[in-house]
């Protein structure tokens, strides 16, 4: 067979031309469904920043709180010692999340959103770049994160001073995150008491409670007996796949990016489908004539799915690539570029392009196995 | 007295049904040997295509049997019909049916592949092909780069170079001129054509009846005579 295969080989790459058509049809489209969902998974990403940079491994919140980690309803003190009291609970932790204004030196505003850490062990940190940790329990001291956002608050350096709802605030660190967040507000980390201190809030002040269990066995009986206190808690993944869901199910970007990637897939299957069903009507006689020779059906199946399936393969590396170069160049000259390829966009970028073979394959091996040789002998 | 290679027994096919039937091999019978080179001749839709398709392999007949050297072959399912193609018959096709985008020796060893032969393997005999053509120096030029006598060769060489022992041509003369036409055919006969092959040509071009050693007359579907040629 493999004799066979290297025929066919021959047979698709010696007509450049019917060959490169199936290659650009078959790599722009790819091209276009990697770009598609890379750009979902990238507003995905970034719409889950708060819960992958604290990175804990439990959020409890309030069960009515909207899919957003700004969504939150602040929960009174009491939920904290409760969940604190549960078996299996190894430590757990306040965090207040919330939005406010910042009266920059220039006299300009600017919204920021405030991360205020717990006091005792600071649990959810983010890694410094400059500065010492130690200093955000300084007066007024606030860490900045370096991000895409972070030009917005004008650049600051350690010791830069703003102010927060007449509170004076000063930068005593510069930090880094593992990503940037999705609605283009600088961060600032402080502690949870200022924090609660500075920015005006309801009458309750927790938006989250981080908790570590003592092992993941522990997990679904913290969760119910959180549960029976009226509240949610969920894992680290589970609140990042609600965010998620939430974008993908009740905002119109998750069926807008469906449509979109659809519609690539479409333009990919036609232009791969017909050009191939050109390529083998324009070769149709030589099958027919490779029948006549003693070619059996199933071998000149094999010869039009090989053939399919090379270009796919070969369109489909071609397609990830150009993705990827592109992405690569445009994250260089535009940081708040959201894009990321995942193995899920590439894994639906490999379906759909063996689902365009598939289709354009078919056609062919119907054409080809209807063809009688004696039409050959007939001219 | 001559072995028969081919012997057709009251061979039939006929197209369409009921009013529309018709027929376009009617109870054919006859046989070609080792050794010989038949033609097939008789004006335009007399059958003589359809008779060569039919004891080829190709077409199924209506009525009537073919034997290959003693083995009745419609017997046979379709896939020991199509190995039975491959490995006993060549053809040369009148349109030549070469793959242009291939080059001239890809298109030789296109049967040795059909075979399972190694592909260096066989293009190297698809070269030793070549040479016995004249054409040794043309392996590597596409089909689309050579004369119409040259396509014709390079057929002849596709033809015989996984050795069968029945040749099957059709109409090979039809596209080429009248001296380009006679040289391949003598060609045929004095190169190709040996004491254990058999060679059926279908043909209606008069210019190259000199060099058959038999030709079966047809028309309207019917065997109607043969004449003696040259022995071989």
């Amino acid at each position: 067979m493999k004799e066979i295969l290297i025929l066919a080989y021959r047979l698709l790459v010696s007509d450049k031309g019917k060959y490169t058509a199936l290659l650009v049809g078959t790599t722009f489209s790819v091209f276009l469904i990697v770009q598609m969902t890379s750009s979902f998974a990238g507003i995905l990403t970034k719409a889950s920043a708060t819960v992958i940079n604290i990175g804990a491994s439990m959020w409890v919140m309030d069960p009515a709180a909207s899919n957003t980690v700004f969504g939150s309803i602040p929960m009174p003190d009491y939920v904290l010692d409760a969940v604190r009291s549960i078996n299996g609970v190894k430590y757990a932790v306040p965090l207040s999340v919330s939005a406010a204004l910042l009266k920059l030196h220039d006299g300009t505003y600017q919204a920021v959103t405030v991360l205020g850490l717990d006091d005792t062990s600071l649990v959810g940190r983010p890694q410094l770049l400059q500065g010492n940790i130690n200093d955000i329990f300084a007066e007024n001291g606030f860490i900045a994160v370096k991000d895409e956002e972070f030009p917005k608050l004008e650049n600051p350096a350690i010791g830069t001073e703003f102010e927060l709802n007449n509170h004076r605030g000063v930068i005593v660190g510069i930090a880094k995150v593992a990503t940037g967040t999705l609605y283009g507000t600088p961060t600032l980390y402080t502690t949870y008491y200022r924090a609660i201190q500075y920015i005006p809030s309801y009458a309750f002040t927790i938006s989250y409670i981080l908790v570590e269990p003592k092992t993941r066995s522990d997990i679904p009986y913290i969760k119910q007996e959180i549960a029976r206190l009226g509240y949610l808690a969920e894992t680290n993944q589970e609140f990042q796949n609600g965010i998620s869901d939430y974008l993908k199910y009740k905002t119109s970007i998750g069926t807008n990016t469906l449509l979109m990637t659809v519609i690539s897939f479409l333009v990919g299957l036609s232009i791969c489908g017909q050009t191939f069903y050109t390529f083998i009507l324009e070769n149709l006689e030589h099958f027919g004539a490779l029948k006549a020779m003693g070619a059996k059906g199933r071998e000149l199946v094999c010869v039009i799915l090989f053939q399919a399936g090379f270009t796919a393969l070969v369109g489909y590396g071609l397609g990830i690539g150009l993705s990827t170069l592109l992405i690569t160049a445009a994250k260089l000259r535009l940081p708040e570029y959201s894009s990321r390829v995942t193995f899920t966009n590439l894994g639906l970028a490999f379906v759909m392009v063996l689902i365009i073979a598939s289709i354009s394959g078919y056609a062919g091996v119907r054409r080809v196995l209807k063809i009688e040789p004696f039409e050959i002998f007939r001219g | 007295m001559p072995r028969a290679a081919i012997v057709a027994d009251k061979l039939t096919k006929w197209f369409g049904a009921g009013e529309a039937r018709t027929y376009a091999v009617k109870e054919a019978s006859f046989e070609a040997n080792w050794g010989e080179m038949l033609y097939i001749v008789g004006p335009s839709g007399s059958g003589k295509t359809t008779l060569l398709s039919m004891i080829s392999g190709i077409l199924r007949p209506n009525s009537g049997s073919v034997a290959i050297d003693g083995r009745d072959l419609w017997s046979q399912s379709d896939n020991e019909i199509a190995d039975f193609r491959l490995n006993t018959i060549g053809f040369v096709f009148q349109d030549y049916h070469l793959f242009p985008r291939l080059t001239t020796a890809e298109n030789v060893a296109i049967p040795l592949v059909l075979q399972r032969r190694r592909w260096d393997e066989a293009l190297s005999a698809a070269a030793q092909c070549l040479k016995i053509v004249d054409l040794a120096d043309k392996g590597q030029l596409p089909p689309t780069k050579l004369s119409g006598g040259e396509q014709q060769r390079v057929a002849i060489a596709r033809a015989i170079v996984h050795q069968p022992e029945i040749l099957v041509f059709d109409e090979p003369t039809a596209s080429l001129d009248g001296e380009t036409g006679r040289k391949i055919v003598s060609f045929v006969k004095a190169e190709i054509l040996t004491a254990k092959r058999c060679i059926v040509i279908v043909t209606h071009d008069s210019r190259i009846f000199e060099y058959s050693n038999r030709i079966m007359e047809m028309e309207d579907g019917r065997v109607t005579g043969f004449r003696q040629g040259e022995t071989v």
